[in-house]
């Protein structure tokens, strides 16, 4: 480092000042927040998603989420109304770069424009960790490793997991994977990091059309009260009985 | 994406349960089924098996001791498995392996054997030398009381640790099964049945282990092989094989008629992917040749060099057809989306921890430590009554 004697003595005083933090330690995480008073979740509006990537790449970005392997991933649905019971889903590298455009002629050669191949519908779904409140995976961890936080969060200790999977083959939603540098289970922490300190989650800030918020059902004041009220709001597999706690608004009965 | 057929959640792509996930329940499988066919002597007073009764014990502990290895190896973190000694989880199933395993090692099955070995082990700590002498001494644990009032009371206790042997056995292996039955998530692997079915697969294939093992050595020793022994050892192996395929069959009819939303995939992966597995391996090769091999004994009169082929050849195929199950348990529960969409596949790797070579590693293991179980602990029936020759 090239400093000389004026930069120093500027540097100095700063110096003294920065160093009483230092030895303050780190402060707490979060100083003011209390577990018990929050319940958190999450709103999917499928009608405002439009399949960007946004938040796959931002979650991705935010927590570091290894290539291949998703805490969020994008799927998009194609519903014929002949097999409403199969639909076609796609969800290329989780939606993180968008969705091909649909083919807007089939089966015709160059020049032909034959019947256009979006029949039926076409719509978004964003998926993360539905939080559950009676969560399976939570249930079959061997050393409680994974466990539901007192503000309704599913939370890993990875400090603790053996890494022995047995909670990605209960998640009946697929949220779950094994780091494949840190070979324990890893998966969505709702931006736990980030919503003890009053911010949301990095889905949520980057979602352009809205179509992810968070939620925090403890708060009187939270909208989600006005709009479970007002809405057709359903959980992914409720025939699951997990009690999932991202909901989803005008969710296709199609979608699992 | 290679191997993906359809759609799969994108984090379902990886399997994380390998060929060694197949091979614990298969092991754990011949480790109750050979302390059930112990059983059938001690307790039950099936007196023609006795031949079989410490090779059977044997052969159970020494499958047992390698039974944690496969699971051990699979661990992210190995190092952090004794926490589930220290801070088992009340609610998981798997927390319960460990209290599970070491009830069964050391409670049910080492004690049984010492128990039965006492007097051969006292009589082999005065006739060996140097350090054989050493470790039988240990191995008597400073009682060389063989009385016979004490000797009974070894054969009243070894009575009462079979007794509860029989469910333990039960237990361990029924374990096995509800770890995969109990989560509702996977419908290929969730009913009340799958523990009902390993138990009894399990039966059929450690019976069938130690009729193969016995075979075996008695030929090695150039022994005459005890035929009312066998015959009477693969009437039981039919009897509970044909138990075992009706439930197999229980399940796999109620599946089809049901036909529930998950019908269709799976219907379609085992006509598929499994196809060869499942169909031919599994229910043909594994389990209706074999059943129909030990009826034909049942029900006709073949010379004795026959009977034995029949033995030879229908306790091989049945440990293949017993491995195809657990491997289209495991391995098949994964190949399918759990959005009922689409299929991925399995890549066995080679050399790497999870691989095939260890598989076979850890599958040849328990042969060995067997040999050096049996030149410690000679189970021949000929040289019972505490007549041992130094062993070795």
């Amino acid at each position: 480092m090239n400093l000389d004697r004026r930069h120093f003595l500027v540097m100095l005083p700063a110096a003294a000042i920065a160093w009483k933090y230092v030895l303050a330690g780190t402060p707490d995480a979060s100083p003011n927040y209390t577990m018990t008073d929050h319940w958190w979740s999450m709103l999917i509006d499928i009608p405002k998603c439009i399949g960007c990537g946004n938040c796959v790449r931002a979650c991705a970005a935010e927590n570091d989420v290894p290539d291949g392997h998703f805490r969020t991933w994008v799927e998009r649905y194609h519903v014929n109304d002949w097999h409403m019971e199969g639909p076609e889903v796609i969800s290329p590298d989780g939606g993180k770069e968008g969705f091909p455009a649909v083919a807007q002629s089939a089966g015709g050669g160059e020049g032909f424009s034959s019947a256009p191949q979006d029949e039926g519908k076409y719509f978004f779904v964003p998926k993360l960790c539905n939080h559950c409140a009676d969560s399976p995976c939570t249930q079959v961890c061997p050393v409680g490793a994974t466990f539901i936080a007192p503000d309704g969060v599913v939370l890993v200790d990875q400090t603790y997991c053996l890494g022995c999977a047995y909670c990605v083959q209960a998640c009946p939603y697929g949220c779950r994977y094994i780091h494949p540098e840190k070979k324990v289970a890893d998966k969505c922490t709702l931006c736990y990091h980030r919503i003890t300190k009053g911010l949301t989650t990095a889905c949520c800030e980057n979602c352009p059309t809205g179509a992810r918020k968070l939620v925090d059902l403890k708060d009187p004041n939270d909208p989600i009260h006005a709009f479970l009220k007002t809405h057709y709001v359903q959980v992914l597999k409720p025939q699951m009985a997990t009690g999932a706690k991202v909901f989803y608004n005008e969710l296709d009965g199609s979608v699992r | 994406m290679s191997g993906v057929e359809g759609y799969m959640y994108p984090n379902e792509i990886t399997l994380y349960w390998s060929v060694l996930i197949v091979l614990y329940p298969y092991i754990t499988g011949l480790v109750a089924g050979a302390f059930i066919l112990a059983s059938l002597v001690r307790v039950f007073n099936v007196k023609a098996v006795a031949p079989t009764y410490r090779l059977a014990l044997l052969t159970a502990l020494a499958f047992l001791i390698v039974a944690p290895l496969p699971l051990q190896l699979h661990l992210g973190h190995p190092g952090r498995s004794p926490e589930m000694y220290f801070t088992p989880h009340a609610t998981s199933a798997m927390a319960m392996f460990g209290f599970v395993y070491l009830w069964y090692l050391m409670a049910v099955l080492v004690f049984e054997i010492w128990l039965d070995y006492r007097s051969d082990i006292v009589h082999l700590s005065q006739s060996t030398t140097g350090w054989l002498r050493r470790l039988y001494r240990i191995m008597t644990l400073g009682s060389q009381n063989i009385s016979p009032r004490s000797l009974a009371i070894d054969h009243k206790v070894g009575w009462i640790v079979t007794i509860v042997g029989i469910p333990s056995a039960f237990i361990l292996h029924g374990y096995v099964g509800f770890i995969f039955g109990s989560l509702k998530a996977n419908p290929w692997w969730n009913s009340p049945l799958m523990p009902v079915v390993f138990i009894f697969s399990a039966m059929v294939s450690g019976i069938a282990a130690v009729l193969l093992l016995y075979m075996l050595t008695t030929w090695m020793r150039k022994m005459p092989i005890d035929m009312p022994c066998v015959d009477t050892i693969a009437m039981y192996l039919f009897y509970i094989f044909i138990l075992d395929f009706s439930l197999e069959m229980l399940d796999l009819v109620h599946r089809v008629y049901e036909a529930d939303e998950s019908f269709r995939t799976l219907n379609f992966m085992v006509h598929t992917r499994l196809y060869f597995s499942q169909i031919v391996l599994q229910i043909c090769i594994g389990t209706l040749v074999p059943i129909l091999l030990l009826a034909i004994v049942q029900v006709t009169k073949l010379p004795a060099l026959v009977r034995r082929r029949i033995y030879v050849v229908s306790g091989c195929l049945v440990q293949i057809g017993v491995f195809a199950m657990r491997w289209n348990v495991v391995i098949g529960g994964q190949l399918f989306s759990k959005s009922f969409l689409g299929y991925t596949t399995y890549k066995m790797a080679l050399v790497t921890r999870e691989g095939l070579l260890v598989a076979i590693f850890l599958t040849i293991l328990p042969l060995g430590i067997l040999w050096v179980l049996m030149k410690l602990l000679p189970p021949w029936p000929e040289k019972e009554q505490g007549s041992l020759e130094p062993a070795a």
